[in-house]
């Protein structure tokens, strides 16, 4: 085993796996608030994306020309229309089915995925887009012929997304606002006989997701430079993947799942077989639903009587 | 005569064909402590779904006294702007049957989750620790402790609420529901699983609830002698129906709550 590439594979799991973790962290807050599967969720990650662009080229235009600034305004201003999206897309598509049998806001999730791709699609063309590369330059280990690399961009996703999952720890954790969404998670009728008006706390959740998995649009496409209206798909599936694996419900396990998720698929493409990358994710997701269907760090589930 | 509290007026809720709630009227006086009895299925757990606008009645109306008039809470939890949330804002709380704490939450979390209302709820000035939030919160956390102490449960703060025993949930989920402030708590048999000492001092409790902290107390409940020993007016109700109102004496020896309770002989 190659000391160099596994060290390389490392740092690019961790990389992924960081992303992973910020979108699988929208599903696993909305599958504990409201009990359903957000698959409109990855649709939410390729928004991001070309907000990514559009922020980067309407900052540039303003004359914006530190690549810092303009990464920071980029991501709030992703964040903050990925937000709305994602609020909107809770009452307009989500709302109206609550009380509802299970399968309904499931299939209308599936819906809205497919409504916002082909809009994207209609409305920015069907062909590759990008970016430019904001921040060059990488940090090297090792010599001039065997070396591993991080480059100062997958420092920033690794600090950005580290900061982000922290503050959303904090938020859920120490706030009014988290407090009250962990007693809607909890009993919502007990939480709204408290006062507490549990359509604006779903509504937050909704927001606080999006912003995540917008977080991981902006960064990783910075790093990568190109995408499609196709791209919210395969990260989408991935992420929730990475949510079931640290178990689904978990905000601490969707972020250790993405880890994980990440590293692995990482080692895999590194020692095994690249092509083969996807189908070991998935296949670590049959495995995971077979032997611990209630995930790493989930409960298993008990049936209210 | 000082109007009540609480009017209920010609209360009808109907469950397909079977009519839960046929026209029941009741009134509960300011600083009285009422108690709802009736047998098994007599439509007393619908009454409360209907205060805190679980249930929408299909007639009738529930006012609660404000001021000089009265709000109609039928209209105002049923109508486009309304939900069960605001019936804490209305002033009222509610306890379970069964024990409905947020387990997985401390026990001075449960407290602070009920005064949500009184927190400032923005998150910016949560996430950065404004003067005010902090303020607020230090309030919050104060009134949280005063109402520990009162139940009993000072030392069990930081606990996580499903690992109280059962006599002490029961008070937690008084506490809690005494944290938004209530002008009216409507408690669902308290006493279910309670041991002989536990029921006392749970009627102790009550009775401090009016006394003390001056709130009005509505009390579903099995235990007779509980009821006979804190209410001053009981309402019976049977089959939907109020069959009779008045205080604990005349209560007991009314011959249609005792042909409710035990069957009258002409069934027989």
């Amino acid at each position: 085993m190659d000391f160099y590439v596994l060290g390389q594979q490392l740092v690019n799991g961790l990389v992924l796996g960081a992303t992973y973790g910020l979108v699988a962290v929208g599903y696993t807050m909305v599958y504990g608030i409201i009990g359903m599967i957000n698959f409109a969720h990855g649709e939410i990650y390729m928004l991001s994306a070309y907000l990514t662009a559009i922020g980067v080229s309407v900052l540039s235009y303003w004359g914006f020309g530190s690549p810092w600034a303009l990464i920071a305004l980029t991501l709030l201003f992703a964040m903050a229309i990925t937000s709305l999206y994602g609020v909107v897309i809770e009452r307009l598509a989500y709302r109206p089915l609550r009380g509802s049998n299970r399968l309904a806001p499931l299939i209308s999730a599936i819906g809205v995925s497919l409504i916002l791709q082909n809009y994207v699609q209609l409305s920015q063309g069907a062909r590759n887009q990008g970016v430019p590369t904001l921040i060059d330059g990488a940090l090297r280990f090792g010599d001039q012929e065997h070396f591993f690399q991080i480059t100062y961009m997958q420092v920033v996703i690794i600090v950005v997304a580290f900061i982000s999952m922290l503050g959303l720890n904090l938020i859920v954790r120490y706030t009014t606002l988290g407090r009250a969404c962990r007693a809607v998670q909890q009993d919502r009728e007990m939480a709204q006989i408290l006062g507490i008006h549990a359509d604006r706390i779903i509504a937050a959740v909704f927001a606080m997701g999006a912003a995540m998995a917008a977080v991981a649009g902006v960064l990783i496409t910075l790093n990568y430079g190109s995408f499609d209206f196709f791209v919210g798909f395969i990260t989408g599936i991935k992420a929730f993947t990475a949510a079931v694996l640290g178990g689904i419900g978990s905000l601490p396990g969707a972020m250790l799942g993405g880890v994980l998720l990440g590293l692995a698929e990482s080692l895999f493409s590194g020692f095994v077989n690249s092509d083969y990358k996807d189908v070991f994710a998935f296949g670590l997701l049959v495995a995971i639903l077979i032997f611990r269907p209630s995930g790493l760090l989930g409960k298993p589930i008990v049936e209210k009587v | 005569m000082v109007q009540p509290l609480l009017q209920v007026e010609n209360l009808l809720v109907r469950f397909g064909g079977i009519l839960a709630l046929n026209h029941v009227s009741f009134a509960v006086a300011e600083g009285s402590i009422t108690a709802l009895i009736g047998p098994n299925g007599a439509g007393k757990t619908t009454v409360f779904n209907c205060l805190t606008g679980f249930y929408r009645a299909h007639e009738g109306r529930i006012l609660l006294r404000e001021g000089e008039g009265a709000r109609d809470l039928v209209r105002e939890l049923g109508g486009f702007w309304g939900g069960t949330h605001r019936v804490a804002r209305a002033g009222i709380a509610r306890t379970f049957q069964n024990i409905r704490l947020f387990a997985d939450m401390s026990v001075l979390e449960n407290l602070l989750v009920a005064q949500h209302r009184q927190l400032n709820r923005n998150l910016i000035s949560g996430f950065l620790q404004l003067a005010s939030f902090r303020k607020a919160e230090a309030e919050a956390i104060d009134f949280a402790h005063f109402w520990l102490k009162t139940v009993g449960l000072e030392g069990s703060a930081n606990q996580l609420a499903g690992a109280l025993s059962y006599g002490n949930q029961r008070r937690l989920e008084i506490a809690r529901s005494m944290c938004t402030r209530p002008r009216l708590i409507c408690l669902d048999e308290p006493a279910a699983g309670l041991n002989p000492k536990e029921t006392d001092q749970l009627a102790e409790l009550i009775r401090a609830l009016r006394s003390e902290h001056k709130v009005t107390v509505l009390v579903i409940e099995h235990d007779m002698s509980l009821v006979m020993g804190i209410s001053e007016h009981i309402i019976v109700l049977n089959y939907g129906q109020v069959i009779a109102a008045a205080d604990p004496q005349a209560i007991q020896h009314d011959p249609k709550v005792l042909a409710a309770y035990l069957g009258s002989e002409d069934q027989a």
